[in-house]
């Protein structure tokens, strides 16, 4: 017990250099997510029909294959046709790409609970229908999304972890090394585990405190079903 | 003189400070038709579900033949096979066809071979009615429907005694008849039964005693003549004179 | 070398991760729905023991645990990689899959329970022949979920040497120089190994509905 309190004395500063990486995969990775998210559930829900395929099938194709696979089809696969990036850049897309389709689920979901009523409804005041989207169904489906899309930047959290199988040098990947060293993988791994499981306690934290700060009275998708 | 089934002595049900009623002392007989009536949260429905051992009182005894089951150790569900339970919402098994909802006892409480106990349920469905609706699911039944398959449920233990949970309660108007009917004909078959509802037309009629209970205690019971005709309270007038009405007045709206 | 021998050479990996994902998934179940009775059924102490067993659990990178389980058991017992590192995966999803269990317990109303009490039935048997079969179908969505999730992470076992789907793409990518290709051809094969799951949970939920009118 002694020696394992130790390793956080003796790995603390890689430890610590390595969750931020992995924080920041996790920022980069959600914000190209919901930019890519909106505009797919956009085109999901609004876009003429050829487009709505195309959005259907990104997110189908992303959902169902492994993270771990785009990954490697970005950082080993892709530079065979010239496009090379760094780790991390490569890190960023995969994941940022990856969330997006997650992202343009619950972004769907609460823009379909919004209806067609409130499209109706703004289109009868004379707005467009880009002007109704973006003055109208917006505000309310974002806000609406909040409570299921909040575990979306934890699970990115998570999923962040396999990054160093492309020797980013994210947290687990300061916890490969430190296994090395040790040789004590149980331990070090263990070790790893408490850190990522105080940022998820964090976020999740931070997440419930934002939820509860956008709050509108009245308004969640129990009461509009 | 008669056999009593059930006996109920200074009966005391609390949750916390709430108290839901005190020393209730209550005796059937055997083939009586009790209905209970009174306000709604004045306990009828935690009274049956005391006597179901569904819920625990706090003091008091309750007797079935010659059994206290509220003594330490009563194997419970022993107890619950010799008295049938109709429910409000009627609780069928969702997964099951009505057959199925009627043979689940027999063949897992009673232990009947598969045929026996098809034979018995399809005999019970008959007696309500049912027996062309055997393999529909309650998915597929009118409420109506599902609370005659609720009652098959219960009689197929062959109980003691019957208790109905404001059995119609759930129903549209027009499906409560179908439900009080079976139950008329229970009564004359010379079932034992305690019936919480607000049908004042099935307690006249019906009913052997009716027992007027409010806020926790027995105000009063007596015949379905001394009751209607001459209460000894004014509360029991006043109550039967506004149900009356307001039932009356709920069945003209319906048709 | 064509896409149909890289296919062929990669998809003979196929066996492995779906090896891995029927051990996992059923493991994951059983652990997953023990767990999920003793939360529900248990009373106040389990229900706490559960509840921080599925905080924890769902709160570590499942990489990371995989990791930490798969070393831990390979340091206990002498197993393969391949069972290692399955079981391993099993123990991963069953936090997951508990939360999906007690969910479909907890939306069969506690009502059934009673009414099946007031039948006679034993606590035991009423759990046994009324709310678990309504909650099985209840959770069969969730756990399609679950299973696709499962087959894609069975690709993390590649990381303890299991000659998996996406192994055999990273071996001929390397011999051939052609990584592109190789991982696209994994990226085909887990996509038909999800989608035809997902596809055949769907046809079993449809054929266990319980029939209804609207």
């Amino acid at each position: 017990m002694l020696t394992w309190l130790g390793y956080f004395e003796r790995f603390g500063q890689n430890f610590l250099r390595g969750a931020g990486v992995t924080l920041e995969l996790t920022a980069v990775g959600l914000v190209i997510g919901f930019v890519l998210g909106l505009l797919l559930a956009l085109a999901r829900c609004f876009g003429p029909k050829w487009l709505q395929r195309a959005a259907g099938a990104y997110i189908a194709i992303f959902r169902g294959t492994p993270l771990l696979v785009q990954l490697f089809i970005i950082y080993y696969g892709l530079p065979e046709l010239g496009i090379a990036f760094s780790q991390n850049v490569a890190a960023y897309l995969a994941l940022g790409l990856n969330s997006a389709a997650y992202q343009a689920e619950y972004l769907r979901g609460s823009i379909n609970a919004i209806g067609s009523a409130q499209m109706q409804a703004g289109r009868s005041i004379g707005l467009s229908k880009w002007q109704t989207i973006g003055y109208v169904i917006l505000p309310q489906a974002l806000r609406l999304a909040l409570p299921s899309w909040s575990n979306e930047p934890i699970s990115l959290l998570k999923t962040t972890a396999i990054v160093f199988l492309i020797a980013v040098q994210d947290l687990m990947a300061e916890g490969k090394r430190a296994a090395t060293t040790t040789f004590d993988f149980v331990g070090i791994y263990l070790a790893v585990a408490v850190v990522y499981l105080v940022m998820v306690f964090a976020l999740d934290a931070l997440l419930k405190f934002l939820e509860r700060k956008t709050k509108i009275p009245g308004m969640d998708i129990e009461t509009r079903r | 003189m008669p056999k009593p089934i059930l006996t109920i002595k200074n009966l005391t049900k609390t949750y916390g400070q709430n108290v839901i009623f005190q020393h209730l002392d209550l005796t059937v007989n055997e083939g009586d038709t009790i209905v209970i009536i009174g306000p709604s949260g004045t306990g009828k429905s935690t009274l049956l579900r005391c006597i179901n051992l569904l819920t625990r009182p706090n003091e008091g005894q309750i007797w079935l033949d010659d059994l206290e089951i509220t003594a330490k150790g009563t194997d419970e569900d022993q107890v619950r096979q010799h008295i049938g339970m109709v429910f409000q919402n009627f609780l069928l098994f969702n997964h099951l066809t009505a057959l199925g909802n009627v043979k689940l006892g027999l063949t897992k409480v009673k232990h009947m071979s598969d045929e026996a106990a098809t034979e018995k349920a399809m005999r019970e469905l008959s007696r309500v009615g049912l027996a062309d609706r055997a393999d529909h699911y309650p998915g597929q039944l009118s409420g109506g429907q599902q609370q005659r398959v609720g009652i098959a449920r219960a009689l197929a233990m062959d109980p003691r005694v019957m208790l109905f949970d404001e059995p119609t309660s759930a129903l549209d108007p027009e499906l409560i008849g179908e439900v009080l009917e079976v139950m008329r004909q229970l009564a004359l078959d010379g079932m034992t039964m305690m019936v919480v509802t607000h049908e004042m037309g099935f307690a006249r009629e019906v009913a052997d005693r009716i027992v007027f209970m409010e806020k926790g205690f027995i105000v009063e019971e007596g015949s379905p003549d001394e009751m209607f005709n001459h209460p000894k309270f004014d509360r029991t007038r006043e109550f039967l004179w506004k149900i009356t009405e307001l039932y009356g007045k709920k069945e003209k709206d319906a048709e | 070398m064509d896409f149909g021998q890289f296919l062929s050479y990669i998809g003979s990996g196929t066996v492995l991760t779906v090896g891995v994902t029927l051990i996992a998934l059923p493991a994951g179940l059983l652990i997953g729905t023990i767990l999920a009775l003793l939360y529900v059924y248990g009373g106040k102490v389990a229900a706490r023991a559960m509840n921080l067993y599925s905080t924890v659990f769902r709160g570590i990178p499942p990489v990371v645990l995989l990791f930490i389980l798969f070393f831990a058991v390979s340091k206990g017992i002498n197993l393969s990689a391949f069972w290692a590192g399955s079981l391993s995966l099993g123990v991963v999803s069953s936090a997951y899959q508990m939360e999906i269990v007690r969910g479909a317990l907890l939306s069969v109303s506690g009502d059934q329970l009673m009414a099946a009490r007031a039948v006679g039935l034993s606590r035991l048997q009423a759990i046994r022949y009324v709310v678990l079969p309504q909650a099985v179908r209840l959770a069969i969505p969730p756990w399609s979920n679950e299973a696709a999730i499962v087959i894609k992470d069975s690709s993390l076992v590649y990381a303890l040497g299991v000659p998996e789907i996406l192994r055999r793409a990273q071996l001929i990518g390397a011999s051939s120089q052609r990584y592109l290709l190789a991982y696209l051809s994994a990226a085909v094969i887990y996509f038909v190994l999800v989608y035809a799951t997902t596809r055949l949970l769907n046809l079993l939920e449809q054929k266990l509905s319980i029939p209804s009118n609207p």
